[in-house]
């Protein structure tokens, strides 16, 4: 019986080295390494806190914090807005539990195409010639090309919405598909109105969901530097797109020091959402 | 809701559905078609006629900048090596979630972190780890362990999914009749969860073949797809782009539809078994 005792530590072992090597030490050494000294030309072992120093003194830093912020609330109240009413109509009006896996797949595959393609395709579409004022131009809404639609911050948040909202979709239908519906049943039976059963009953139920959709979204957009480059057209900031120059600048230990901050800002954010939700319960 | 007459309620949510779908595939068609356009053609429409120029130009001309092909190969494989390992790593760690065992919840939290912490800053510690310990990095090496921890905390997650409604009676079943911990294994347990796995193996591939931030700085000298995508986006100013999306696009879709075809015949398989 002694093999069935540790066949558990013996199953775990692979995932347990990956992270140990890919994840853990990793972070152990951005840590590390925004304590070190660079000049421009190379990076050397050292303990200062001028990184620190530098990154948090620094005006730009703050704005593009607050930058990034206002990216994540806006991305997460609008992916939530249609999250929580697509997987609504998927779990609640759609009877047949094929035609619910088929509408559900049709949301998920353009997620599995690559993330750069999907932006490269607003190209086309929000232009200055692009489809949407050509045909706004040719209807005669508007008399000149709208020049906000690309490379500006309505691009970044109408990309990163294409880009996140099933990231919110899925953990919500998921809780959606586990309420009982004899609960709903009851509270029209006891006369709740169709308003009073979506906030007294589903989404109370559903707030796993919204929370673990919640964690993604946030987490994705904070970290993201790929869609803010592109959509902006370098004309916004967002921590990533910081860090990411300063890594092309060969400033490691600045963009070591920005990770570190941008880490303890994400985990704060993730765990002021745990609080709301016990996730593990739901699993 | 649940009553047979379909209220407002229910248009309206289908129309916003249908704008949602619609929301999500436009741009997607707008890159399909102008991947046709013209050998004048530009960017843009109007489609200056129709041609596989620019098919042609990607598959069988040399670029100005970068290697397609080589690309290509390069995420074809690594895909195919992050799809193995997060379904073995996953299944593994799945079975031993199953029982208590001591640092399964720190292991847990650990995995969950994995999901979380932004790529960039990931792609930014395996670069320096690698830097720190005098290794190379290559997409081989550090970008397959960049990719593992994007992968494994879906798989690992899919694989809770799977067992908190497997009904252990069929294992206890099959130990009654006198079946070996393996045996249990391999004919009970694995041909119940083999659709899951497959596509717990799709999600792995495709979030690898199309990683991009948690490549950037692990890959080494030679570019994954998404890198040379990329590359080209700062660089190509014609539709040879939109021909590149295209046919990344289709390859997605290929394997996407070719898992769900295998599930399906497995499905299928297990049911007339069942029957019969």
């Amino acid at each position: 019986m002694t093999l069935s005792r540790i066949a558990p530590y013996l199953q775990a072992t692979p995932l347990t080295l990956i992270l140990a090597a890919f994840l853990v030490l990793p972070i152990a050494t951005i840590v590390m390494v925004s304590f070190w000294d660079y000049d421009s030309i190379q990076i050397f072992p050292a303990f200062v806190f001028t990184n620190y120093e530098e990154t948090i003194t620094s005006p730009v830093t703050w704005s593009t914090y607050l930058n990034t912020l206002k990216y994540t609330v806006i991305v997460w109240a609008v992916t939530l807005i249609i999250g929580f009413w697509v997987a609504y109509y998927l779990a609640f009006h759609i009877r047949s539990a094929t035609m619910q896996m088929v509408l559900f797949l049709i949301c998920t595959i353009p997620f599995l195409t690559s993330n750069i393609i999907r932006m490269i395709s607003w190209i086309p579409f929000l232009g200055r010639n692009g489809l949407l004022n050509q045909s706004l131009m040719s209807m005669g809404v508007i008399d000149q090309p709208l020049e906000f639609l690309l490379f500006s911050d309505f691009a970044v948040v109408l990309a990163m919405v294409h880009l996140y909202t099933l990231f919110m979709v899925t953990p919500i239908f998921n809780t959606l598909m586990r309420i009982d519906r004899a609960l709903i049943e009851a509270a029209r039976d006891a006369g709740a109105s169709a308003f009073q059963i979506l906030t007294n009953v589903i989404i109370p139920l559903a707030k796993p969901g919204i929370a673990i959709g919640s964690i993604f979204v946030v987490t994705l957009v904070m970290g993201d530097f790929i869609t803010v480059r592109f959509m902006s057209g370098g004309q916004s900031a967002s921590v990533g797109l910081m860090m990411a120059n300063q890594i092309a600048l060969l400033q490691y230990p600045a963009a070591a020091a920005n990770a570190v901050i941008l880490l303890a800002l994400v985990l704060l954010l993730v765990a002021g959402i745990l609080r709301i939700v016990n996730i593990r319960k739901e699993l | 809701m649940n009553s047979d007459k379909r209220g407002p309620g229910f248009y309206v949510l289908t129309a916003f559905f249908i704008l949602f779908v619609l929301f999500l595939y436009g741009p997607l068609s707008t890159i399909f078609i102008l991947s046709f356009q013209g050998p004048n053609g530009g960017l843009t429409f109007p489609m200056n006629g129709v041609s596989l120029r620019w098919f042609e130009n990607l598959l069988f001309e040399q670029q100005a900048v970068g290697d397609f092909g080589g690309a290509f190969s390069r995420s074809l494989v690594l895909g195919l090596m992050t799809m193995l390992t997060t379904v073995v790593v996953s299944l593994l760690a799945g079975l031993a979630f199953r029982r208590r065992f001591l640092g399964s919840g720190p292991l847990f939290y650990l995995t969950i972190a994995s999901l979380i912490v932004p790529s960039i800053l990931i792609s930014l510690g395996i670069g320096l780890a690698f830097n720190v310990f005098g290794l190379e990095p290559a997409w081989y090496s550090s970008g397959f362990g960049a990719h593992l921890t994007w992968t494994l905390p879906f798989g690992l997650l899919i694989m809770f999914a799977v067992f908190n409604r497997f009904n252990p009676a069929y294992e206890e079943a099959a130990r009654d009749l006198g079946a070996s911990p393996w045996q249990t294994f391999a004919h009970v347990v694995l041909p119940i969860i083999l659709p899951s796995l497959i596509g717990v193996g799709l999600f792995g591939f495709t979030l690898s073949y199309d990683e991009f931030a948690r490549t950037l700085m692990t890959s080494g000298s030679f570019n994954t797809l998404p890198l040379e995508i990329y590359g080209m986006t700062t660089n190509v100013t014609t539709p040879v782009l939109y021909a590149l999306g295209t046919v990344t696009t289709v390859f997605s879709l290929a394997v996407i539809l070719l898992a769900l075809a295998t599930i399906a015949v497995l499905r299928k398989r297990r049911a007339r078994r069942l029957a019969g």
